[in-house]
């Protein structure tokens, strides 16, 4: 494995400022969020807090090919979209589901976090799929902890989702974050529990769990940046950055929890 | 934001096969077969039992990899 940096006690209070960010972005957009909305507005809001922060919005402008970066602040993707979708001035409609995936940058540091939200109410299975997504999300996290292998973490997500009878998606991978928002290690949703680096105080992942409701398949849409399911079914998406310490790791973008819990 | 493309995973070799090929036990316990990549066959990078790599994955096709990196 290519070197995960490990953040010392500075650069980790710092990383908790990113994070705090993060968090109230979520809650800020989950609660604006119903039918009739666009989530352009939501793009508006958040890019508004962001900056009000002192912070900037880390996605918009990102990307590897330099004529189609990522144009806004959130990534927004409707039920079948799986991430990295853009933001509409379609309005939400009652029944959907919404994933809001949302990166900042403050102090040279990034903070990275998502979650997907029911638009209304919505059918059983989606309301399913976002409970097992979330709860696949703390399974990991419970595994993050120092002295454990990494893949811990992939396998209790993987075997959560499984058992559910939902499907994890294999061509996006979560990843280390700081000084980037892409940093070592890159990690998929699935693995075999013992393998992998073992993890260490200091290092701080993205743990981001994307869940099909059917096949583990996606397409890009001609965009290049919207992943969507195969067969048009659902897909749900949590993520928080955490830290990894001496037993349990440090959520850094929990709503309403600044330093360690 | 999640990670889009090739998946890039470290692994050892466990077997030399015929045509450049190997097989490679990876960190996450799963056993694939892979290639060298072009750059590395030009630049004669020789790979041996045992050796560290990166290997990158297609998702399509988790069994099968390109070795684009030998560690030292």
């Amino acid at each position: 494995m290519r070197k995960i940096p490990l953040k010392s006690t500075g650069e980790l209070a710092l990383m908790r400022e990113s994070g705090r960010i993060v968090a109230e972005v979520l809650a800020l957009v989950g609660g604006a969020i119903r039918p009739g909305v666009a989530t352009v507005e939501l793009d508006t809001l958040a890019e508004g807090y962001i900056r009000a922060q002192g912070a900037e919005p880390a996605f918009k402008g990102y990307g590897h090919d330099p004529s189609n970066l990522f144009p806004a602040t959130l990534c927004v993707s409707l039920d079948d979209e799986v991430v990295h979708g853009f933001p509409s001035p379609t309005p939400l409609e009652e029944g959907q589901v919404v994933s809001i995936d949302v990166g900042v940058l403050k102090n040279g540091f990034y903070g990275d976090g998502a979650m997907t939200f029911a638009v209304g109410r919505t059918g059983e299975e989606k309301r399913e799929l976002l409970r097992v997504t979330e709860e696949a999300l703390y399974r990991g996290i419970a595994q993050a902890r120092a002295g454990n292998h990494l893949y811990d973490i992939s396998s209790a997500i993987q075997e959560h989702v499984e058992a559910a009878g939902f499907s994890v998606v294999k061509d996006l991978v979560w990843h280390g974050v700081g000084r980037n928002l892409h940093e070592e290690p890159a990690v998929p949703n699935y693995g075999v529990r013992g393998t992998g680096v073992v993890l260490r105080p200091g290092m701080v992942l993205a743990i981001e769990p994307m869940v099909n409701a059917g096949t583990y398949r996606v397409k890009v849409d001609s965009d290049g940046w919207t992943v969507r399911t195969a067969d048009g079914r659902p897909s749900a998406h949590f993520e928080h950055t955490v830290a990894i310490r001496n037993g349990e790791a440090e959520i850094l973008t929990r709503y309403g929890q600044t330093g360690s819990h | 934001m999640a990670k889009q493309g090739p998946i890039k995973v470290d692994g050892t070799i466990t077997e030399t096969l015929p045509n450049a090929m190997f097989k490679v036990t990876l960190e996450s316990g799963h056993t694939i077969l892979a290639h060298i990549s072009g750059k590395m066959r030009m630049n004669f990078i020789k790979i041996l039992v045992g050796d560290k790599v990166t290997v990158e994955l297609s998702p399509y096709d988790l069994t099968k990899g390109r070795i684009t990196y030998r560690y030292k």
